[in-house]
């Protein structure tokens, strides 16, 4: 069977290659010629140092002098010598010896010495022992982190719950486990630091907006909308999230959520809120920014709050929908690689929580201690302090109105304020920020906090000492 | 579907019994082979040699054909060795057969000196390469599920949560990532986050739970089922509810409560902290340490304080998610090399510091080795005396990783350093977590004073995180003072020869059976291998069924053709559960076809031994 493309002789053969033109053949050598140099090609690297002969190498090596492992450190550092706290950190804490009203610590509801929490917690250590020896996935998931979950969703009237055993990894695991190296995310530039951390990790593009500015949000929304436009295609696969705080730990306002949300919206982007302050003191039944705005919580994608301050226990958790928060239980890192919350620390954290839920009264009063406190600070302006913060929010942060040009001297003016107030009994500390290492720089402050069994009268005497602390330090 | 699955992982079967016929073959032939990687080194030999030696940088070190003609030591990629390696043939140890031939393909690895530590180190790595027959099922069996899986997709809605009220947003997920948990992960979903409500001791309670719709949902029978616990990471069995540690905890829950809420760098520091790092520096034989709230975060928080971008990171191919998250962290560039293989380490390491940064060239700022003690998926010790000579030759700094070794290995349970022997002040850099052999949680970083006052001041943990709860705290304390003896007892030192005698025993006898384990003789982490998808569900269910509790690990936790079941020994096993363990492991071995080695088994009686060498 001969067929017609083959040539059915030698002859043949020669005649059709005489026929062909002297283009073809350098075409079609050009082909082969590339073909063989992309077969034999070396893959792309970098010769520089190709010629370096052996004892230049040694050379090189001998004459490296590395930095040294860590730059040294100022001996007089005030976190060299930390305050130590004997004893609870309650109502009242000891520190260095001396006991102190305890402005400082954020056990916001006092269940960091509440008895019950207490014996939940000791209930467990003779159940389950201390430690869980192992991550959720590997017999590290104890009944009462499930518990916990269920409780915390039904808490917040949502579908699902996970806690995490570290309150920083929360958030820090939570972005990354959503949004990835093509994804954009619209931030708040005063977020805390474990936000920051989980922005790194998950290598999007950021685009922080001005602290609770709306507007500012927008115009950069409207500036990527208009980018997108030009790229449909790129934009096609591009995320966008939102992230706020609910409470921001680093100024204590309050964010404007129902216009966040609808900007979002808008925008399509998603939503994740860290309510790691606002969670358990504001709403009028401690369910967060959401309630204290009545907005619908599924608006929100995904809530990410904290277990160390509200609740007095150690841990954090995200809750949403299933479909949000499911994936994190093989994607969020400090979620799956890290052992699980110990038992009885996820104990004290329910109890806590059964508190919430059995005495709603709690919040109102701490709503009540915040606006005592907020007002009788407020009044300090002419001694030289203005305060920042939502009058309901629990954190408030005490800054210097003339403060010294330089830095340095501005964080020590602010820590020997501290020192002479926990001399005369008044634990308040400056906020503590690894300035070098945030985002934006922030203004170093003496960070209040609010606990719900404050009396008036230890905040009148809060406020005359630091009016005192105003003429010792010449402050106004 | 199940039944296809196992067709699957059935053949097995007759490639294992065809092997068993040519097994008196193989030993010579791979002896030959291996005289040939050892002459002409690295040579052009390598793929052609099939399974063995395959890499010729592989067969390097280590190689020792003694007059039986059968091959007792193979290291590969220097420091992997065969089953029964050094004159340990499958569980019986031959110290004076362990003949040690070093370098002879490579001159890079002249400048380390040779010390006993390490070709004891290289002889007791348990490593064997996947039979080719396995390593193609295999693959068929995952193609197999991922084409059901696609088909399944394809015919029917997953009954699966949507997203509400997100129309026109770009889809959240990675549609294979999706696809992958729904229908691959999900059949066998069951083999994990199985929940207990027990202490996780030497035995623990499960929660019985079944699903009616193959894995999409679980309901809680609310019956409850006590196995043995070779999942959790127990070494030391001080996961106890009563006992010194519990009573010890309880009382500092009544004196510090359950928390600070606060920072170290504000008020979160209590003496019950200063004691713990105090007692931790004591414990490593360092100057001072620094402690943390959390495992995970110890890494991933501290490594970007130490690091910089201009720094450079040689970091071990198997190390662990926190150490990698850490390093994305930090800004410095990451090279890695491959797990354990101090040649590969010399070659990344030479050529960085010669090179230095790339384009502009200028030299590093900081040149770091990240390496783990044990490597929790692997089984396997990082070879530390070889590492520290090649980190002083490149006066690089080590950052070490001691989250599953520090009191699991070692004769006074102080780690990878006790183990070796080597200087606590060698190492840069000693991390470790309080999880596995303290009963606890959290984590540690000793060293230097500086390095640790350095951190005090720089680390994000310290600075932004909550201190650790004071009951965590205690525990550590308690059960550190009594591996030390300063209890007053001898509790601690019996507890880690318990731990040692358990590991050793296991894993002869393991060997024995003819499994494939991998990992270091003396780590109390066993990973046996079962390669296929199918087959780690099938060795979980079944170990479950007979009241085992033991962690399967698969794709994409280890790489595709390496499913593997994990076991944890602890010191809180005793002979009898150990025994039980192994009895069940012969049946499902026998009937699951796990009998993967080709090496010859020891036939006697692996004796349950006092003695750590």
């Amino acid at each position: 069977m001969s067929s017609y493309w083959l040539p059915t002789s030698i002859d043949g053969f020669l005649g059709e290659i005489k026929e062909a033109s002297l283009l073809h053949f350098i075409l079609e050598g050009f082909l082969v010629a590339g073909l063989i140099w992309f077969i034999f090609r070396k893959s792309y690297k970098s010769h520089n140092v190709h010629s370096l002969s052996k004892e230049e190498e040694e050379k090189i090596i001998s004459e490296w002098i590395p930095e040294p492992l860590v730059a040294s450190t100022p001996l007089d550092h005030p976190a060299l010598k930390p305050l130590v706290v004997t004893g609870k950190a309650g109502h009242y804490i000891d520190v260095n010896g001396q006991r102190c009203l305890n402005l400082a610590t954020h056990n916001y509801l006092s269940f960091v010495d509440k008895p019950q929490v207490e014996e939940r917690a000791i209930e467990s250590i003779r159940k389950y022992g201390v430690g869980s020896c192992g991550p959720r996935g590997f017999y590290g998931t104890v009944d009462v982190h499930l518990e916990l979950e269920e409780k915390l969703a039904k808490f917040m009237g949502m579908e699902e719950a996970c806690v995490y055993a570290y309150g920083f990894s929360t958030v820090a695991s939570a972005i990354p486990a959503y949004a990835k190296r093509s994804d954009i995310i619209f931030v708040d530039e005063q977020v805390n630091f474990a936000i920051q951390k989980g922005l790194d990790a998950s290598r999007s593009r950021i685009c922080y907006f001005k602290h609770n500015d709306v507007k500012d949000l927008e115009r950069l929304m409207l500036e990527f909308e208009s980018e997108a436009i030009k790229n449909p295609r790129k934009a096609k696969v591009t995320r966008r999230f939102l992230v706020i705080e609910g409470i921001y730990m680093n100024t204590g306002n309050i964010c404007p959520l129902p216009a966040l949300l609808e900007l979002a919206h808008r925008f399509k982007c998603r939503t994740i809120l860290d309510e790691n302050v606002s969670f358990g003191t504001l709403g009028e039944t401690g369910r967060g920014v959401t309630e204290f705005y009545n907005v619908n919580r599924e608006d929100v994608d995904l809530i990410v709050g904290s277990m160390e301050w509200a609740l007095g226990s150690i841990g954090g958790f995200c809750v949403g929908s299933s479909f949000i928060v499911e994936h994190q239980r093989l994607s969020g890192l400090g979620y799956c690689f890290s052992a699980s919350l110990p038992p009885l620390l996820t104990a004290a954290a329910m109890a806590s929580l059964e508190e919430i839920e059995k005495n709603p009264g709690l919040l109102t009063a701490l709503q009540e201690k915040c606006k005592l406190v907020h007002e009788a600070l407020t009044n300090l302006s002419e001694f030289g302090f203005s305060l920042s913060g939502h009058v309901k929010s629990p954190v408030k942060h005490l800054y210097l109105i003339n403060p010294p040009e330089d830095m340095e001297k501005h964080r020590c003016l602010l820590h020997d304020i501290s020192q002479y107030c926990i001399k005369n009994g008044v634990a308040i500390v400056p906020a503590s920020y690894l300035d070098h290492m945030e985002a934006h720089p922030h203004v170093p402050s003496l960070r209040i906090t609010v606990n719900v069994d404050l009396t008036p009268g230890e905040v009148e005497a809060t406020s005359k000492l630091l009016q005192k602390a105003s003429s010792e330090f010449s402050l106004s | 579907m199940s039944c296809l699955l196992f067709a699957v992982g059935a053949f097995g079967e007759p490639e294992r019994l065809m092997r068993t016929e040519t097994k008196a073959v193989v030993p010579k032939a791979a002896a030959e082979r291996a005289e040939r990687c050892r002459y002409e080194g690295s040579g052009a030999l390598g793929d052609a040699d099939g399974e063995t030696c395959r890499r010729p940088n592989m067969a390097t070190e280590g190689l020792l054909n003694d007059g039986a003609h059968q091959l007792k030591t193979f290291a590969v990629n220097g420091k992997h060795a065969l089953n029964g390696v050094n004159g340990k043939a499958n569980g019986v140890f031959h110290p004076k057969k362990n003949g040690h031939v070093t370098a002879h393909c490579n001159g890079t690895t002249a400048g380390v000196p040779q010390s006993e530590p390490k070709s004891r180190s290289h002889s007791k790595e348990s490593f064997e390469e996947v039979p080719l027959v396995t390593a193609v099922t295999t693959y068929l069996g995952f193609y197999l599920l991922v084409v059901l899986g696609y088909l399944n997709q394809f015919l029917f809605a997953p009954p699966v949560a949507k997203e509400k009220n997100r129309k026109g947003y770009v889809p959240l997920y990675n549609r294979f990532e999706q696809f992958y948990s729904r229908y691959v992960y999900r059949r066998i979903r069951d083999c994990w986050n199985r929940p207990i409500c027990s202490v996780p001791g030497a035995e623990v309670v499960l929660k019985d739970r079944i699903t009616n719709d193959y894995g999409w949902t679980f309901q809680y029978t609310g019956l409850e089922k006590k196995c043995l616990n070779l999942g959790s990471y127990n070494y030391l069995g001080f996961a106890e509810a009563t006992g010194k540690c519990a009573e010890d905890s309880i009382e500092s829950i009544k004196k510090y409560a359950c928390a600070l809420s606060s920072s170290r760098q504000e008020l979160g520091t209590s003496p019950i902290h200063l004691e713990l790092e105090e007692t931790t520096a004591r414990f490593l034989g360092v100057e001072a340490a620094i402690t943390f709230g959390m495992g995970f975060a110890t890494n991933a928080l501290n490594l970007p304080c130490l690091l910089s971008p201009g720094c450079l990171v040689i970091s071990d191919e198997k190390n662990h998610a926190s150490l990698i998250l850490g390093l994305r962290l930090s800004g410095a560039t990451t090279r890695v090399f491959k797990h354990n293989n101090m040649k590969n380490l010399e070659k990344v390491l030479r050529t960085a510091v010669v090179q230095g940064q790339p384009k502009t060239h200028a030299p590093w700022k900081k040149v770091f080795i990240v390496a783990e003690g044990v490597y929790s998926m692997e089984g396997s010790l990082v070879n530390l005396p070889e590492v520290i000579a090649l980190k002083k030759k490149y006066k690089a700094y080590l950052f070490l990783d001691e989250a599953h070794s520090v009191g699991a290995m070692g004769p006074r349970g102080r780690g990878v350093l006790d183990y070796y022997g080597v200087d606590p002040h060698d190492v840069d850099i000693l991390m470790g977590t309080f999880t596995k052999s303290f009963g606890s949680a959290g984590g540690y970083i000793a060293g230097s004073k500086e390095l640790v006052d350095y951190l005090r001041v720089n680390s994000h943990a310290a600075c932004y995180a909550s201190s650790m709860a004071p009951p965590i705290a205690q525990q550590i304390i308690t059960s550190m003072r009594i591996i030390m003896g300063e209890d007053g007892t001898d509790e601690g030192q019996k507890r880690v020869m318990q731990l040692a005698r358990n590991t050793r025993y296991f894993r002869r006898r393991l060997h024995q059976m003819g499994v494939i384990i991998y990992g270091h003789e003396d780590s109390p982490v066993v990973p046996l291998l079962v390669y296929m998808f199918s087959k780690i569900g099938a060795v979980v269910r079944t170990l479950a069924s007979k009241n085992i509790a033991a962690v399967g690990v698969g794709f994409p936790a280890t790489p595709l053709m390496e499913g593997r079941i994990r076991f944890c020994l602890s010191a809180a096993h005793t002979k009898e559960q150990l025994d039980y363990v192994l009895d069940v492991l012969e049946g499902i071995a026998e009937t699951l076809g796990l009998k993967y080695s080709q090496l010859p088994r020891y036939k006697g009686v692996i004796p349950y031994e006092d003695k750590i060498e």
